[in-house]
């Protein structure tokens, strides 16, 4: 059965998991409904011109978690930021953790989804937010369709999360393939702050699909750092949405650092609601194999005095393809917007590939908008350079493509996590460089 | 009182097509629609060898099974193609000798857009081979070219008499298949341009043609074939005004550059049809397909400048087969009212060392759109591959829209891309540093458009630049100086 076909199918076997008489039910049947129209996006589409799900579609992907896979801490250490004081939430094959776990409701709320989605006292922030800023599109509503598990976070007025919080998503595969749904509510109003690091884990060769909805709201003044991490085995697929409206005088970055996984692909996306908004997106890609990643960014302006910044630097090694679609819209009344983009790729095989496509739709005239992309590889003098001064090419070349990302990784404001990623890119490039990596 | 950003839009939205007349030539008109027996007329009325009338029809049943593409930056009615007349000719006879035996009433029209063929004949070498409604009329300094071994003529001309060139060449580039434009050109092009310059020689005049749509409801379907053989070189201008109408018509052309080894085609575009009025209403469209296939060393140069027509679709592309080959595209495209342009280039990169340069200049006012799409694709056998593309947009006014939509495809490693885009509008501090110096507001605007449209504008060959500029004045009036 094809796989658009088993979910449909199975919406009602999960009709019976859950409790049909709660409103975010209706906007479950809602979305199924959606999703079987138009199921799941083809190449023919312009935004999926470069990336085909076919390959990912095949496999015959169980749809509901079977039973609680316990995983003890010390064997999945190192995919926590251990090092670091944090509330966590982890799932496990999409259900949720508590032995790995640890939550708060003191001020803030660090939960599920699952009891967001239940428990009376959620229902006004549920009612106000969930699904209002996702798109109706076919990936988006069949989410939404299976909403039930994610991550909920809900920081109120004037606090300061006091800690960051790190989701993760581990996939046992222990059965068979398997797809994943997660959903994640964050809500952040006015004046407050909170850090975000997200990770997915395959811990199987099974395959593993992940078609993961983050919707986040920035209230004004208030600061969201988002770190997505995405560094998953060879047969895990990440489909990854996430919508991040913006009020007044709001700052928000997502950082998102690509380094292995199957097939990638990020929706981001931004709508600025306010004026002096900033919104940052980030990204580092270094892959190789056959692997796919693809960044679909998009940055709505719709209100005067904002300004958005992009920066996405990718390395491709061997067979692997790199896409870059950025979207910059500036509507008629966002006048003195600064929008920047800049897209910059290093390709080291004849067999990577790289497409890229920055985009600006621009209907106000008083703006400063412009983007930028280069594609090239490393200087040959630079790498003649250091090897005359002793340093082995291997070394050369990671340094130079060290520098290459480090801007980006400059603005990682967790010192734990940005030595973490240090040492990752260090360890895809091979090298021990001796300083701080 | 001061002249403002807002007088000069204001001005620019009252500003009328100055070359908007019709000339009153009796035309031989086809009955409207299209179908089987309409393409074998068009063929049979010039006389078409048997294969050029099959190669018509197989053209014209692809484009039966195809579909007007929607993916262009672009809203507009859709032409009803069932009622435009395919074939129109001013019915006078239409070969000339001399001068004096072309209808007087056209050499006034040309007088009118100011390019009397006297001039033009004693203007430094430009043979002029003028189009109007389809046929060619007149030709000139065709002696000179002929010495040389150039052919250039009508392409009508060229099937009959260069048959083997034609058959070899044609289609070649823009296969019929292309795109839903290009197969309706294949079917029912009336008439258009050939040109072929022997081995070895240098093209000594710029070889040029003008455009016209007259007849009204008959839409223009011009072929244009140039062929520069071994270590030749030719410039090429093409240049076009339309006459005011009321219904939209539609333009629909195709041009086939092929340049071979060490060859080189430069070719100009000044395209100013009619765009419609300050309200929107009828204007022409222009769906244009250009392309060019570069050989070993060769090099194609596209030069535009789009100011008018109410719809453009235009994507002059080289295909950079040979090693060490060239491809350059330089555009300026203004917008004005409820104009809408969505052109650009490809630069398809299959030899190695091959290089391409992207200027891409757009002004966009009144309630115009301006799209920038360009593809830059570099294969996995183009080693050493370079491109530079930039793309620039001016917006005048805050109902107007610019857009970019540039695609970056990199499959070899020791390929080079640098792309850059930018949007901004004039500057206030640029016109009162200008203000402050005793240069008017209008002149200042002029002043900077036109710095801003200079790396283009350069590279027009001399005979164009100064209708370039005249065409870029009557699209932003009094803006450029």
């Amino acid at each position: 059965m094809e796989l658009k076909d088993k979910l449909v199918s199975s919406f009602l076997a999960f009709e019976n998991t859950i409790n049909v008489d709660a409103p975010v039910h209706d906007i479950r049947s809602q979305a199924i409904k959606v999703f079987e129209e138009k199921g799941f996006p083809t190449k023919k589409e312009e935004a999926w011109k470069y990336t085909s799900l076919n390959a990912i579609l095949k496999h015959d992907y169980s749809i509901f978690p079977k039973e609680e896979n316990a995983l003890e801490f010390k064997d999945v250490k190192k995919y926590f930021l251990y090092d670091l004081d944090t509330y966590k939430i982890v799932f496990i094959d999409g259900k949720y953790s508590s032995h790995l776990s640890e939550t708060t409701h003191d001020k803030i709320d660090v939960c599920l989804m699952s009891s967001a989605l239940s428990h009376e006292k959620y229902k006004p922030i549920v009612d106000n937010y969930f699904n209002k800023i996702a798109r109706q599109d076919g990936l988006t509503s069949l989410n939404t369709a299976f909403s039930k598990e994610g991550a909920y976070i809900y920081i109120p007025k004037n606090k300061l999360a006091d800690k960051p919080v790190q989701i993760i998503h581990f996939s046992t595969g222990k059965e068979s393939a398997q797809m994943l749904q997660p959903r994640n509510l964050i809500v952040v109003e006015e004046n407050s702050h909170v850090q975000i690091i997200e990770r997915h884990q395959s811990l199987t060769d099974n395959p593993v699909l992940t078609n993961s909805v983050t919707e986040i709201f920035v209230d004004k003044r208030a600061i969201v750092d988002y770190y997505k991490i995405q560094n998953d085995n060879q047969t895990a697929s990440l489909i990854d949405n996430t919508y991040i409206e913006q009020q007044g005088q709001s700052v928000a970055s997502v950082h998102t650092f690509a380094f292995g996984g199957n097939l990638t692909r990020n929706n981001l996306n931004f709508f600025q609601k306010g004026e002096g908004i900033d919104s940052i997106l980030n990204g580092v890609t270094i892959i190789e194999g056959k692997q796919h990643v693809d960044h679909n960014t998009l940055v709505h302006h719709q209100e005067p005095n904002c300004e958005s910044h992009q920066d996405y630097k990718g390395i491709f090694d061997e067979k692997a393809t790199g896409v870059f679609n950025g979207k910059i819209i500036v509507d008629k009344e966002a006048q003195k917007t600064n929008a920047f983009q800049s897209n910059n790729n290093i390709l080291l095989s004849d067999k990577a590939t790289i497409n890229s496509k920055p985009q600006l739709e621009i209907f106000a005239d008083d703006v400063k908008c412009s983007h930028g992309c280069t594609i090239g590889q490393l200087d040959d003098n630079a790498l003649f350079y250091m090897k005359s001064r002793g340093i082995g090419e291997k070394e050369a070349r990671a340094l130079l493509m060290y520098a290459f990302a480090n801007n980006v990784l400059e603005s990682v404001k967790i010192p734990q996590l940005k030595t973490r990623i240090n040492k990752l890119i260090a360890n895809k490039l091979g090298v021990d460089i001796g300083f701080d990596l | 009182m001061a002249y403002t950003e807002d007088d000069l839009k204001k001005e620019l939205e009252t500003k009328e097509y100055e070359y908007g007349f019709y000339t009153d030539i009796e035309s031989e008109t086809f009955p409207v629609g299209l179908n089987e027996d309409i393409v074998r007329a068009i063929s049979k009325k010039k006389e078409e060898p048997e294969w050029m009338t099959e190669w018509r029809l197989e053209a014209f049943r692809i484009w039966e099974q195809m579909e007007e593409p929607e993916w262009a930056n672009v809203h507009y009615k859709k032409p009803d193609f069932q009622n435009i007349s395919y074939y129109s000719a001013p019915n006078k006879k239409p070969k000339y000798n001399s001068i004096d035996e072309v209808d007087p009433e056209l050499l006034e029209t040309f007088k009118k857009l100011g390019i009397s063929l006297d001039e033009q004949k004693k203007l430094a070498g430009v043979a002029v081979d003028i189009v109007m409604d389809s046929v060619s009329v007149a030709t000139t300094f065709k002696e000179t070219l002929a010495e040389k071994g150039i052919i250039f003529c009508s392409i009508s001309e060229a099937i009959q008499e260069h048959p083997e060139l034609v058959k070899k060449y044609l289609g070649t580039i823009v296969p019929q298949k292309d795109n839903f434009y290009a197969a309706l050109n294949s079917a029912v092009f009336s008439d258009g341009s050939f040109c072929y310059i022997p081995k070895g020689v240098r093209c000594p005049m710029e070889l040029s043609t003008y455009f016209r749509i007259n007849q009204a409801g008959t839409g223009q379907f011009e072929r244009t074939l140039v062929i520069a053989d071994k270590e030749s070189y030719v410039s090429y201008l093409e240049g076009c005004t339309a006459p005011s109408r009321d219904e939209n018509q539609l333009h629909a052309a195709v041009v086939e550059l092929i340049a071979l080894d060490d060859a080189e085609i430069k070719y100009s575009t000044v395209q100013n049809w009619y765009p419609g009025n300050a309200e929107g209403k009828g204007g022409v469209y222009n769906f244009v397909t250009k392309r060019g296939l570069c050989e070993t060393n060769a090099k194609i140069s596209w030069t535009q400048v789009e100011t008018g027509s109410a719809v453009t679709w235009k994507y002059p592309s080289c295909i950079l087969k040979g090693d060490n080959s060239v491809g350059e595209f330089y555009s300026i495209a203004v917008t004005n009212n409820f104009q809408q342009a969505d052109t650009g280039t490809k630069m398809i990169h299959l030899g190695k060392n091959t290089k391409s340069t992207i200027i891409s200049k757009g002004i966009s006012a009144g309630k115009s759109q301006n799209s920038y799409r360009g593809l830059v694709q570099i294969n996995s056998r183009a080693a050493n591959a370079r491109n530079f593309s930039q793309c620039d947009s001016l917006l005048m006014g805050n109902e107007c829209g610019a857009h970019t939509f540039p695609y970056i495809e990199a499959k070899n490693k020791t390929a080079q891309i640098e792309h850059e885009a930018t949007t901004s509008k004039i500057g206030e501090d640029q016109i009162f540093y200008c203000n402050q110096r005793g240069i008017d507001t209008e002149k200042a605007i002029a002043l900077i458009v036109n710095g801003f449209s200079k790396e283009v504008l350069n590279k027009l060959p001399m005979e164009f630049a100064v209708e370039a500029q005249k065409l870029l004045e009557i699209s932003l009036e009094g803006s450029v100086g």
